[in-house]
């Protein structure tokens, strides 16, 4: 990244000096970044390094302890984040259609007398999910039981829900690890697409995704090591296979 | 048959069994959606407690059963927000404790036998006028609960975690369900008694869950699947001079395995 480019975009989330104990033992030890708007941030290092947590603390889930994070006025309120939680494969036999799903984004309506009364969505809200559902190619299935979905499909859904609020800031955890290799490109290419008008934070081992779509990276193995990805230096084709065999080999050729 | 239904009891039983059926087929739902059907067996056994509490103080056995299984329900909450990964353990505890309460209370009852089998297989026959008064309050306390609360209810039930991003309080939300868990456990022991009130709440519900899109279809079908099972086991316990809870439960499951047969000729 060039030092102009960061100067010219706002910074919308600072982390400072971030630690992290769980029962005694840490997690998270002096984590540093700033993610600006527009990026596509990818959060990468092994399992149990901390990623999870790390996201946790930004979003709230888990209340901070030691450090700062900072957040621009544009995401500020927690309905102004949108989040794609690990492991949407849970909880499958639940009686639940995608609408339902979806109108979860939106948040806690005000209650009021009249509300009480009203029985079902009205048809503002269905029009947002609509919205919501066609911006990730789910439209025709509003009223489809979530289990008699695709992990592709549900993925998708749970991106619309996560977008229904009209985020600045999405961040997903894993959006990829249960699904198949063409609904993983499919997904990251409709991420690509989104990151046109929202800034993204995703938390994955996908060699493609980092490679191919983030500006910048965060290795994080309790204390994180951020990486800035210049334009096209390793990049490769996103429909080709790409894991650590060739990034070794492409290190090799570049020392050779 | 049909003379049957003049006598004031049959007629009051009647109404029971219906108002039953429609309270643990709602709350059923959600107890079975929330994976909360070991808690509420612990609330369940242990609201004997209260039994012998009310029966050794002379209170009304109803009162005491409730208010034991409120106590056991917030506690089994508190628990499983504090201790999570051991709360099967805990659990297990509130459900024997709460039974060995009872035990030592009806024990030191001087004089007292009364046929405790009521209590752990139900006494459909023996509903009282008041029994139908608390059932009739409950269920208009469920119906507004769910109705002024479902997407609260459904946010909370399907995903917690992101329910509470959204600022809903998924604690709070979690330990009323199970406070009506409670209350649908003891007007469910009047119909089926405290050994037989899982099966009542979760037969019903498992079928439906597998048949609804959503989770107030799964409300309504559970709710009128087991009001059909409840009726048919009474109707039987009738002719054949059956226990009727026993009866009732038999007629679920028998229904359980049609539905799990038919299916996999289907699929």
């Amino acid at each position: 990244m060039s030092l102009k480019e960061g100067i010219e975009r706002e910074i919308l989330l600072e982390v400072k000096n971030l630690y992290f104990t769980y029962d005694k033992e840490p997690v998270l030890k002096d984590i540093n970044f700033q993610l600006y708007q527009g990026d596509f941030f990818t959060i990468t290092g092994p399992n149990g390094g901390g990623k999870s947590t790390l996201i946790k603390l930004i979003l709230g889930l888990l209340p901070l302890q030691r450090g700062e994070i900072k957040k621009s006025n544009l995401i500020k309120e927690p309905i102004e984040i949108g989040y794609v939680p690990q492991n949407t494969n849970i909880n499958l036999e639940f009686p639940i259609s995608v609408i339902d799903v979806v109108m979860m984004g939106n948040g806690k309506k005000h209650n009021s007398i009249k509300s009480f009364f009203k029985i079902g969505y009205s048809q503002m809200e269905i029009e947002c999910a609509k919205q919501s559902l066609a911006r990730v190619g789910m439209q025709e299935y509003l009223y489809s039981k979530i289990s008699h979905l695709s992990g592709g499909q549900r993925q998708r859904v749970m991106i619309a829900r996560a977008i229904c609020s009209h985020p600045h800031l999405l961040i997903l955890d894993e959006p990829t690890s249960s699904i198949d290799i063409q609904g993983q490109k499919e997904i990251y290419k409709l991420l690509k697409e989104l990151n046109r008008e929202i800034t993204i934070l995703v938390v994955t081992h996908d060699l493609t995704v980092i490679s191919h779509y983030s500006n910048r990276v965060l290795y994080v193995n309790q204390s994180g090591f951020l990486h800035n990805l210049h334009n096209n230096r390793y990049k490769v084709d996103a429909n080709s296979h790409f894991c650590e065999v060739e990034l070794m080999e492409k290190l090799g050729a570049q020392n050779g | 048959m049909a003379e049957i239904l003049h006598y004031t009891f049959i007629q009051n039983a009647l109404l029971a069994a219906i108002m039953v059926s429609i309270i643990s087929g709602i709350i059923g739902s959600l107890v079975l959606v929330n994976r909360m059907t070991f808690l509420t067996g612990g609330i369940a056994h242990s609201s004997y407690g209260g039994i012998g509490i009310a029966i050794y103080f002379g209170l009304p056995i109803f009162l005491g059963a409730t208010l034991f299984a409120i106590a056991s329900a917030i506690l089994i909450a508190y628990i499983s927000f504090k201790e999570r990964h051991r709360l099967d353990i805990f659990i297990g505890l509130v459900w024997a404790v709460g039974m060995a309460i009872g035990v030592i209370f009806v024990d030191l009852t001087p004089g007292y036998n009364v046929d405790l089998i009521s209590y752990l297989f139900g006494s459909i026959l023996a509903v009282s006028k008041e029994d139908l008064l608390f059932m009739g309050v409950l269920l208009l306390a469920t119906l507004l609960f769910i109705h002024r609360y479902y997407k609260e209810i459904l946010a909370v039930s399907y995903d917690s975690e992101y329910a509470s991003l959204r600022g809903i309080n998924a604690k709070l939300f979690f330990s009323l369900i199970l406070i009506f868990s409670a209350l649908a456990v003891v007007v469910a022991i009047k119909v089926v008694g405290l050994i037989l009130v899982i099966a009542l709440m979760s037969i019903p519900t498992y079928i439906a869950e597998q048949l609804s899109s959503s989770l107030y279809k799964m409300m309504l079908l559970a709710a009128l699947l087991s009001t059909l099972f409840t009726l048919v086991g009474l109707l039987l316990s009738y002719n054949f001079d059956l226990s009727s809870g026993a009866s009732i439960i038999l007629t679920a499951a028998t229904a359980l395995l049609l539905f799990i047969i038919v299916r996999k000729i289907l699929h």
